[in-house]
């Protein structure tokens, strides 16, 4: 069987046994949906990861991406689940084409640094904005799908359901992405950009399209988290939130498409069970299970299920 | 014949280092030319000009007739012009099928010709598809039985090959190629120099090398330019120039021979 072929296999697989498990679980739905939703925007982290690059300032994307499906619902009495999906992906792309132009042009520390300040204006903007709750954000109405209400015990389940797709739609989408001649690139610029350069490729406008398509995964996650959780604050766009998706992100590896999910899943549960059994020190597992990783898997939580040395 | 490529008055100093004082010179097409000259003596700083890597501070590089004088490296490669390098520039964690992959993937991008449309997708100037078109160069540079090692832990003369596979790629008009055959053993440099030279005059590409090994360069250039000190100090046919008293100096006796002989002429 062709890598290709296999990377589906398993995507369609997952995308059973997560529709399958929140079916029968129906208490873990909330969780593992918040989960997915942020592990679109690790997943954006990966194909960065993957070209040499890190961002530390994902939550700005995450965040305006929640603000514009919130803010449709908001102001516009748009609640359509699917319009507010796209709403945020498409917000979030359009800055980051603009904002794209200043990043291409910085590496290592001062791409994520520069990626971080940015993140904390968007913080900065949104807690002076009173029109938009300052602080305390503002709740955002229940989603519809198709004219059907995502509330209640079945619309829980088909918003679930819909947060499992986009992952699935998403993951696959990067996962092609990678095999054309630009997405192939990525390893290239980390490895080595003079070279790529001379092969008569531009790596600044590969790093700018990286840039947005990353940024508009982030968005998609935000825009699902809002529509999850039910309300939203300019703590999505902190560099703690933004820092959260690099923890991730380096705890699942960037071995395949589907460890960001994989990894999401597991930091959420770990995050939950650890904050139940000791809420002052909960940061503590996740330290200790970040250093086990790192100490024992440091190509991330996928080399476990990578049997030869290399995944495509 | 029109020349294919031509330095006019090229210049570029770095600080107090003249590495390019006035170079004129003109490449023919379909040649091969050496470049031959001391360390520093501003071989590498001619190629970094013409390729756009260096931007003189005087002068112009014209190929073809056009001025490509302010061009980025990415646009002369577009054009024609390819290089290889003194230390191979490869994509290190990757393998060999992968680093041809990626360099015929942009090939592929570049052309832009209905690439969508296509299928399955021809690699412009290489017949077949991408991984078909790997394949060949794999077996034109006798890298077959290397293609799914990894580039960083390749032998330094497979790296080399690589490399300039790479820059060949792309089916350059002219090729550039900066000390092929240093870090190879003595006994490896033919058949290296044999398998490139093979690749390259298959396809008629000009061929620019800079090179200090003079049995190398005696037996593949037809011409040979001897640098010294940022100036060009003999142009010529090869055997010509490689007999010339000043490049013997100068140039292929290098700094020992000329302090001897300053030795010598303080004790006449």
């Amino acid at each position: 069987m062709n890598p290709r072929d296999r990377t589906l296999v398993t995507l369609v697989a997952a995308l059973v046994v997560l529709l399958a498990v929140g079916a029968l679980l129906p208490p873990w739905q909330f969780l593992a949906t918040v989960a997915l939703a942020k592990g679109c925007a690790v997943l954006g982290l990966m194909l960065l990861l993957r070209t040499g690059l890190v961002s530390f300032g994902q939550g700005l994307y995450f965040c305006l991406g929640a603000y514009s499906a919130g803010g449709l619902g908001q102001f516009l009495g748009v609640t359509d689940a699917l319009v507010l999906l796209a709403a945020g992906c498409l917000v979030a792309a359009v800055v980051a084409v603009v904002l794209g132009f200043l990043l291409a042009n910085y590496r290592n520390i001062f791409f994520a640094m520069l990626s971080l300040a940015l993140s904390m204006i968007l913080y900065g903007l949104l807690v002076k904005s009173q029109a938009l709750g300052s602080t305390d954000g503002f709740n955002v109405a229940p989603p519809t799908l198709a004219g059907w209400a995502l509330s209640g015990h079945d619309g829980r389940f088909f918003l679930y359901a819909l947060a499992c797709v986009v992952a699935f739609a998403g993951a696959l989408t990067l996962d092609r992405y990678f095999k054309t001649p630009l997405g192939r690139l990525a390893a290239a610029i980390r490895d080595n950009e003079l070279r790529v350069e001379y092969m008569g490729a531009s790596v600044r406008q590969a790093i700018h399209v990286k840039y947005v398509i990353a940024c508009a995964l982030a968005g998609l996650g935000g825009a699902l988290t809002g529509l999850t959780v039910g309300h939203i604050d300019p703590e999505m766009a902190y560099w703690t939130t933004s820092g959260e998706f690099v923890f991730v992100a380096i705890l699942a590896g960037t071995g395949s498409v589907a460890a960001p999910f994989l990894g999401s899943v597991l930091f959420e549960i770990v995050r939950s069970v650890a904050y139940q059994h000791s809420p002052n020190t909960w940061q503590l597992a996740l330290g200790t299970a970040m250093l086990l990783v790192i100490m024992f898997l440091p190509r991330g939580l996928w080399s476990i299920f990578a049997t030869r040395g290399k995944v495509a | 014949m029109a020349p294919i490529l031509e330095a006019r008055a090229l210049s570029k100093r770095f600080g107090a280092v003249v590495a390019a004082a006035n170079i004129n010179a003109a490449i023919e097409d379909d040649s091969v030319v050496g470049l031959i000259g001391a360390n520093g003596a501003g071989k590498t700083t001619f190629v970094n000009m013409i390729t756009g890597y260096l931007k003189p501070d005087f002068g112009t590089v014209a190929f073809e007739g056009r001025d490509i004088t302010a061009l980025l490296p990415r646009e002369v490669t577009r054009i024609g012009i390819c290089r290889s390098f003194q230390i191979p520039q490869l994509y290190d964690s990757l393998t060999v099928r992968e680093n041809l992959g990626i360099a015929l993937g942009i090939v592929l991008r570049n052309s832009r010709t209905f690439a969508w449309a296509r299928l399955p997708k021809r690699v412009p100037g290489h017949a077949g598809t991408l991984p078909e078109a790997a394949a060949t160069m794999l077996e034109r540079f006798g890298l077959t039985d290397h293609g799914d090692r990894l580039a960083g832990v390749l032998p330094e003369g497979i790296r080399k090959l690589l490399d300039i596979a790479m820059a060949l790629v792309v089916k350059p008009k002219m090729l550039l190629l900066d000390e092929p055959t240093s870090g190879i053993s003595s006994d490896e440099k033919f058949d290296i120099m044999d398998r490139v030279m093979n690749a390259v005059r298959a396809d008629g590409v000009t061929v620019l090398f800079i090179e200090h090994d003079m049995d190398i360069v005696s037996r593949y250039a037809q011409r040979v330019m001897a640098f010294y000190e940022g100036r060009i100090l003999a142009d010529g046919v090869a055997a010509t120039v490689l007999a010339d008293e000043e490049v013997r100096r100068y140039v292929i006796g290098g700094p020992q021979v000329r302090l001897a002989e300053e030795a010598g002429n303080a004790n006449a």
